[in-house]
């Protein structure tokens, strides 16, 4: 450092020396530009907490939130929800029998009837939902043991999946497919709805089966390898996941706009839930006519094909029926917390 | 080995080689091409952050525990190794340059009997080399001979001491003559002397040579670093070399200054990764008891891993997915964030117009970017006195002559005028032989001169005789003295203009140039200064044949040996004395007498003869003076300013009450130093007590020392009588040092600094300082400087600041927490070894009142800012992890981690670390006790850490839990669920983001337009990223890496999830809101008050403020020239230094305009702040 000094200072006589004897170049001034940036003069607006911008603030704040409160609070109320849980813990349960006999080894499938009543009519569409408790869709193991390549019909991870798919990538030699925890773990429970009217009689209630998942979903993220003719070809080479009855090609061998891949019901589950108590949609039963509610007040029978095993890690599977509003489906969370917080502000805002 | 002695041999080179002493390379470098590599790698790892961070890298690489994806970690990483890297290597290669550029300079060496060019870096100790006029001496050498008669040469140590007037060296008789290279040949001289040490003023060594011993000392040895002047030619011998040089043993080791929020941030980083760890424990068990509780059973359909044979296993690798996972808790940007807002503060300074000098052209430079913060921090400042207090140049300013006093300018209504540039200078063109820089205002004088005045023609004449310059006249007319101390210069050069030329001189006559007249003076007797007369004396005989001594110096003694006749005079030039004293000038009182030439025959007798005995010569010579220096008459009184850099009793003042130290380290003299202190307003009248601590030995300092801290305690005891006890109480005197009311002052002497310094004392010393406003250290040695910053560096737990302009200033510049060099003066040592550079002291207030304070402001806030925002980000994956199985599972995509902090807000976070003002400069600069949070250490300390890591923790807890409530059972409008992992993810993503950017929103105090763009731009790109990374596009292209697809269109499409986002930012804003809004307008600070105040001003438009000047009331007086040495007359009656060869010019004495002071003003601001602030906040409200 020292020693650097001396020939700055050399430097330096040389350079004012030159720069004299120069005399027709303009020495340039070190005089920083007197810019309003340089100089930090830059035109800015300074807010400053004042009693007279905070308090109206929280004043404004709970004005606004607590109509939204109850706004929400209402039409949550208004919603119709009808939830029961057909997984059969108790002895009285319709399904007892299924859920203690299950194996995985059984080739006929167990059923069960759950019958109930629904109080008031259901209006509008009416969504079922099939709901699983203390299901952990969301471990970091189960949510990343998928491979979307695969799933986006993609050629060689159909024959070669990742390895994240691990333990579920290879069966008997073969790749499976659709590969990975989640997809082995296909909630494959079938239900089917009955409305038993006055005379005792089973009406069918349509379920429709399209529209439950994204469209997104459905289009862009999730393809058949080849596209959708012919799945058998396509899918050859490939073994179906170990928990599966069927491969995935024959998940709706009636409808090609519905199997392998793109069959909504295994969309619906791919799309992993983010708590480990979950609903998923599973049909939607349309609207007939403007006159007759969807789902009349009465009886009702849920006919269960039992495959999906949850008692042995002490899950619970629900069937819910539900209207929705202009925000969803039923959700007090929001209208109390709104109503809630708007209230708090207000008053600090009074105050 | 310790060396314990050295050997050094003349042109023996074998003998020389015998004990491997150092060369006269230099290098100042730290690395080589090879070694750049590693060595700057490991000294990057040695930062805490840059260990922890490769440490998570390679966790990373490990798949089983890989919860995140790699690149999320070294792109950053290497990232700032390289911008590291880089940065050293430029700076390294500028080393390298300027070491190769200093060891290649040319010398001339003997070699063979030949005088041969050689490059620095090959010159050996015991080489014999020689320096010609005006070049760098390349090594300590010993002088042997010169050009000039008796071996003497001139040197100046301005780069060693700062001192600029010429020193005297002289060699031994024995080879003072050796001036051919035969002789030089010959000479097999052997030195044996101390070892390699730092001590400037000291050297002790023998010469062995041809069967005799000789004693050396510093008077016959050219240290490395001066420059030969006024002497042709010299040759020395090499006693010490490179490194071994007194120069470079002075220079200390260059330290990496870190900052004390880089220390608190290291140690922020320790507790956050044990804070880590905790939450790592804590999931680890939490994923174990999950795992042999849930897990176990859940086997179905999530199998453990084959290699995960137990729950506890599982728990162990858990705990390091969470590590990883936890990480962002203290991003790498941060650490790139801080050195880019550093960068930023200096260019800031760099930029500063109101730093810039244009009489120099120089702006300010902040040399090191890495201290900004701690401007705002400053509680010591240690600075030196020439050349940053001073300009080092003395002017006469003003006279008192028979009574009358000349000097100030007044108006036509009898009012003094400000002297300014646009002042008419009294015109000297009737004088041919005038300097022409030479400034005076007052034409009286002139007309007194020219109406042959005789008072005033004696008071010149004196000046022009009664000194001990020397003169040379290169051309007819252009004159050039050589004077040894500023001062006489000042009055020679004075003397000149009015018309008393001194033109030339020989040992026996003096020859000036009187109103045209050329007169020829025998100047019979030089009555030498020293420092117990303090007045100096010269006996001429004028041409007419009179014999008259005139006589000049400290007014106390003039005025006691004058003629009772002089008695009147005297009464008023002493009021006229304490008038300019009162200004800061320096005094001298001027006297003559007409002696009778039987009485002078007689005492040139007894002079003689004193002057040959051998004992007690000194004592019988000040005898035989003093008798005859007396019954003296007063001719007057000069008033010289020691001219002070601009506005440094302003800066000082407002630096004062800004509550920061100011010590004075100089190299002068006690009562030069005690004058500029006077001047520059640190020592007042008003104070009660002014220490002077000037013992000799231990026993003594300790003495003194005692007496006056126990004097500070005792008078304080008394006077403030109900406070005893609470002074007993806190019998810690840090704590009592506030209590004390009274201002104390302490001059310590460096020959009793360096006992005061051990450690025996130095708690003593400290202590005392402490309790003073002001202490001023004189005669201290570099190193010395060094120490005392060391001092209070080591116990006061304070941030110190250094300020100087020359190589002695170096130690002390390298030591302080920052350095500060006056840059555009001569010397560049102190620049180089700076932190900052400017080229007055007064824009130190700017620098740190301004830049420091603002600085300061904006790290802490950015801090605060940024741990609240990592937090909030972060540890809602904890909160997650009681949801997922604690299967570090992140919450959001991997995308948006890597991005949150590297550009979704980084943008916000740095605009308004980069321009953020709480209050404006005008006002920083107006109420300088803003100042003080910075110094306690208020605004970023463990505390508001602590507090800001709560709030971070707060909203991570709602980010997570508003959202989970909504979730739970949430489906979309057509009726499709949406309670999906990813959907959550984009949720409490985009709430997140929302929230950070009104938190920046609320916390930025100054929104400029770069501000907006920032914020709503990051907002923007946000949205924008998100939809270009879930869009059907990049899917298609990579559908593995993102995952995410249609989740944003599916998800932001949705009304509820808007009432969640809202409901969230509401809730996470409004608790901060309220708490920082209640403190405002509950405890408002100073700041706080400020602003207010600034708001309403704004209205009414800038005030002028009004200035006027401000007469120090002063009665000190100053006494001799103090800069002045013993010795000269003696050189000048026998001859020796007659032969003066070529004279560097003395530097042009630039007449600066003395700025209006306004220190009374701020004083009394002072009180007035609190009274108008409170008025005006109540106005406000």
């Amino acid at each position: 450092m020292m020693a650097s000094s001396y020939n700055a200072k050399e430097e330096d006589g040389h350079n004012s020396g030159a720069s004299n004897n120069g005399g027709a170049g303009v020495v340039k001034s070190k005089k920083p530009d007197n810019t309003a940036f340089k100089q930090q003069r830059l035109p800015a607006w300074q807010p400053i907490l004042t009693a007279g911008t905070v308090l109206p603030a929280f004043f404004v704040i709970g004005l606004i939130f607590i109509p939204i409160g109850i706004g929400l609070f209402v039409s949550s109320n208004n919603i119709k929800e009808f939830e029961i849980d057909y997984t059969g813990v108790d002895v009285n349960n319709p399904c007892y029998n299924c859920a203690k006999n299950f194996s995985w080894n059984s080739t006929t499938p167990c059923l069960c009837s759950v019958p109930f009543t629904l109080e008031q009519p259901f209006e509008s569409n009416v969504f079922m939902y099939y709901g699983l408790s203390n299901f952990y869709q969301n471990h970091r193991r189960y949510v990343k043991s998928r491979d979307d390549s695969q799933l986006n019909g993609d050629q060689s991870a159909l024959k070669n999946p990742s390895k994240e798919c691990e333990p579920y990538r290879t069966s008997e030699g073969q790749p499976i497919a659709p590969c990975g925890a989640i997809a082995n773990s296909l909630f494959n429970d079938t239900l089917e709805l009955y409305y038993i009217d006055s005379n005792g009689t089973k009406n069918t209630i349509p379920l429709v089966k399209k529209g439950i998942a994204w469209w997104t979903d459905k289009h862009v993220k999730f393809r058949n390898p080849g596209g959708n003719n012919n799945l058998t070809v396509a899918f050859q080479g490939t073994s179906k996941p170990v928990n599966w009855r069927k491969p995935v090609y024959e998940l709706d061998p009636s409808d090609p706009e519905n199997n392998g891949f793109i069959n909504e019901d295994f969309i619906v589950w791919m799309r992993t839930a983010a708590l480990p108590t979950f609903r998923k949609l599973y049909r939607i039963i349309q609207k007939k006519s403007s006159t007759t509610p969807t789902l009349p007040s009465g009886k009702y029978l849920l006919d269960i094909t039992y495959n999906y095993p949850v008692l042995s890690f002490d899950g619970r599977k629900r069937m819910i029926l539900s209207t929705i509003s202009w925000m969803g489906g039923k959700n007090p969370f929001l209208g109390i917390a709104y109503i809630t917080v708007g209230s708090i502000c207000f008053f600090l805002g009074v105050n | 080995m310790h060396e314990k002695e050295r050997h050094v041999k003349a042109n023996a080179q074998d003998y020389n080689d015998k004990f491997s002493y150092a060369d006269n390379h230099i290098k100042t470098s730290k690395y080589n091409v090879l070694t750049f590599l590693p060595m700057n790698l490991f000294e990057q790892f040695q930062r805490v952050a840059n260990a922890y961070f490769l440490v998570l890298l390679i966790l990373q690489l490990i798949p089983e525990i890989s919860s995140l994806s790699w690149f999320t970690t070294i792109v950053p990483l290497v990232l700032v190794l390289v911008i590291t890297a880089v940065k050293d290597a430029t700076d390294d290669y500028f080393r390298h340059k300027s070491d190769q550029q200093v060891n290649n300079r040319q010398s001339q060496v003997l070699i063979r009997g030949s005088m041969q060019s050689e490059k620095w870096m090959n010159i050996r100790v015991g080489d014999i080399i020689k320096i010609e006029n005006n070049q760098f001496v390349a090594a300590d050498i010993l002088l042997l001979c010169s050009s000039e008669p008796y071996g003497l040469c001139y040197i100046e140590t301005a780069e060693l001491d700062g001192e600029t007037n010429l020193k005297v060296r002289q060699s031994l008789t024995v080879t003072s003559d050796m001036g051919d290279i035969a002789k030089l040949m010959d000479f097999d001289g052997e030195v044996i002397c101390e070892p390699p040490n730092n001590k400037l003023d000291r050297f002790t060594g023998t010469l062995y040579w041809r069967d005799n011993k000789y004693p050396l000392d510093n008077e016959k040895m050219l240290l490395r670093g001066c420059v030969l002047r006024n002497t042709e030619w010299c040759f020395g011998m090499v006693i010490f070399a490179g490194l071994q040089t007194k120069l470079m043993q002075n220079c200390g080791g260059t330290q990496f200054k870190r900052t004390s929020i880089d220390k608190l941030m290291n140690t922020l980083v320790l507790w956050i990764f044990a804070f880590l760890i905790c939450m790592g424990v804590i999931l680890a068990i939490g994923n174990t008891i999950w795992e042999s509780w849930i897990g176990r059973n859940f086997q179905v359909f999530l199998p453990w891993n084959t290699f995960q044979s137990s729950a506890v296993f599982s728990g162990f690798l858990t705990f390091w997915s969470y590590i990883i996972i936890l990480n962002t808790v203290v991003p790498i940007s941060l650490y790139v964030s801080v050195e880019v807002l550093r960068l930023g503060h200096s260019y800031f300074i760099n930029w500063d117009r109101r730093m810039y000098c244009s009489q120099t052209d120089t702006a300010a430079e902040a040399r090191t970017t890495t201290l900004n913060e701690e401007l705002g921090q400053v509680e010591f400042i240690f600075s030196d006195k020439t050349g940053t207090l001073t300009q080092n140049i003395m002017v006469f300013s003003k006279c008192s002559i028979n009574g009358q006093t000349y000097g100030d300018v007044y108006d036509e209504f009898k009012q003094r005028v400000e002297i300014t540039e646009k002042t008419a200078c009294v015109d000297f063109s009737f004088n041919a032989l005038c300097d022409r820089r030479f400034k005076f205002y007052d034409g009286s004088l002139v007309e007194a001169i020219k109406l042959e005045d005789p008072a005033a023609q004696e008071f010149f004449r004196l000046l022009a005789l009664c000194h001990t310059v020397m003169s040379e006249e290169k051309s007819e007319g252009n004159l050039v003295y050589q004077a040894q101390s500023p001062d006489e210069g000042a009055l020679v050069t004075a003397a000149r203009n009015f018309g008393f030329v001194f033109r030339s001189r020989t040992p026996e006559t003096i020859t000036l140039c009187e109103m045209g007249r050329a007169v020829t003076y025998q100047l019979l007797a030089i009555l030498d200064f020293n420092n117990v007369r303090k007045r100096m004396s010269v006996i001429v005989r004028n041409p007419q044949g009179q014999i008259k001594l005139y006589s000049k110096g400290a007014d106390s003694i003039i005025f006691e040996r004058l003629d009772p006749s002089s008695e009147d005079l005297m009464h008023t030039t002493s009021e006229h004395l304490s008038e300019f004293a009162g200004e800061g000038l320096r005094t001298l009182a001027l006297a003559y007498k007409d002696l009778d030439e039987d009485y002078f025959d007689v005492w040139k007798k007894k002079l003689l003869f004193a002057s040959t005995v051998i004992e007690n010569r000194e004592s019988q010579l000040d005898v035989l003076y003093e008798e005859i220096e007396q019954g003296l008459k007063l001719l007057g009184a000069t008033a010289i300013e020691d001219k002070l850099q601009e506005g440094v009793p302003e800066t000082i003042t407002c630096l004062n009450l800004a509550d920061i130290k100011i010590w004075v380290l100089t190299g002068d003299k006690l009562e030069t130093a005690m004058n500029i202190g006077y001047s520059c307003n640190m020592l007042r009248d008003n104070m009660n007590e002014v220490f002077v601590i000037s013992g000799h030995t231990l026993l003594e300092v300790q003495q003194q020392l005692r007496s006056a801290k126990e004097h500070i305690l005792g008078l304080s005891r008394v006077g403030s009588a109900g406070d005893v006890e609470k002074a007993d109480m806190f019998s810690d005197d840090s704590v009592f040092e506030e209590s004390i009311i009274a201002e104390y002052a302490l001059v310590i002497n460096g020959h009793s600094l360096v006992h005061a310094l051990e450690p025996q004392l130095e708690h003593v010393f400290l202590d005392l300082a402490c309790l003073c406003k002001t202490v001023i250290c004189c005669r201290v040695t570099p190193m010395q400087k060094a120490q005392v910053v060391e001092l209070v560096k080591r116990h006061k737990r304070a941030i110190t600041l250094a300020i100087g302009d020359g190589a002695n200033d170096v130690s002390m510049i390298k030591t302080a927490h920052i350095g500060v060099g006056i840059s555009g003066q001569e010397g560049m040592q102190a620049v180089l070894a700076s932190d900052y550079s400017f080229a007055q002291f007064r824009y130190l207030r700017r620098l740190l009142l301004v830049h420091g304070r603002w600085s300061y402001f904006r790290m802490c806030n950015f801090l605060c800012y940024f741990f609240y925002k990592n937090f909030a980000f972060t540890l809602v994956h904890f909160w997650y992890g009681f949801f997922c199985g604690f299967s570090a599972q992140t919450v959001y995509d991997q995308w948006f981690i890597t991005l949150f902090n590297i550009v979704y807000t980084s943008l916000p976070v740095l605009a308004m670390g980069l321009f953020d003002q709480d209050v404006n400069d005008q006002n920083s600069l107006r109420y300088p006790s803003l100042y003080k949070p910075g110094q306690q250490n208020l605004l970023f300390n463990k505390r508001q850490f602590f507090l800001c890591t709560l709030q971070g923790i707060g909203t991570s807890f709602l980010l997570f839990f508003i959202p989970y409530g909504a979730f739970t059972v949430i489906v979309k409008e057509d009726g499709s669920h949406f309670s999906d992992q990813q959907s959550f993810a984009v949720t409490i993503a985009t709430s997140l983001v929302i929230v950070v950017s009104v938190q920046i929103g609320l916390d930025t105090h100054y929104w400029t337009a770069v501000n907006h763009l920032f914020i709503w731009g990051s907002l923007t790109v946000y949205f924008a990223t998100l939809f270009a990374m879930q869009s059907n596009g990049i899917f298609g292209i990579f559908p593995s890496n993102f995952p995410f697809i249609g989740t944003a269109r599916n998800c932001l499409s949705e009304k509820s999830v808007w009432l969640v986002i809202l409901l969230t930012a509401v809730v996470c804003v409004v608790p901060g809101l309220a708490v920082s809004f209640l403190r405002v307008d509950l405890f408002p600070t100073l700041t706080d008050k400020v602003r207010h105040l600034q708001q309403s001003r704004k209205r009414q438009g800038p005030q002028e403020q009004s200035l006027r000047r401000v007469r120090r009331t002063s009665s000190r007086r100053s006494a001799y020239a103090f800069s002045h040495q013993q010795g000269y007359g003696e050189l000048i009656t026998s001859g020796k230094n007659m032969r003066m060869s070529t004279v560097s010019s003395a530097r042009s004495p630039e007449r600066t305009p003395q700025s209006s002071t306004w220190i009374e003003n701020i004083l009394q601001k002072k009180n007035e702040v609190s009274d108008e602030i409170t008025a005006q906040t109540a106005a406000a409200h």
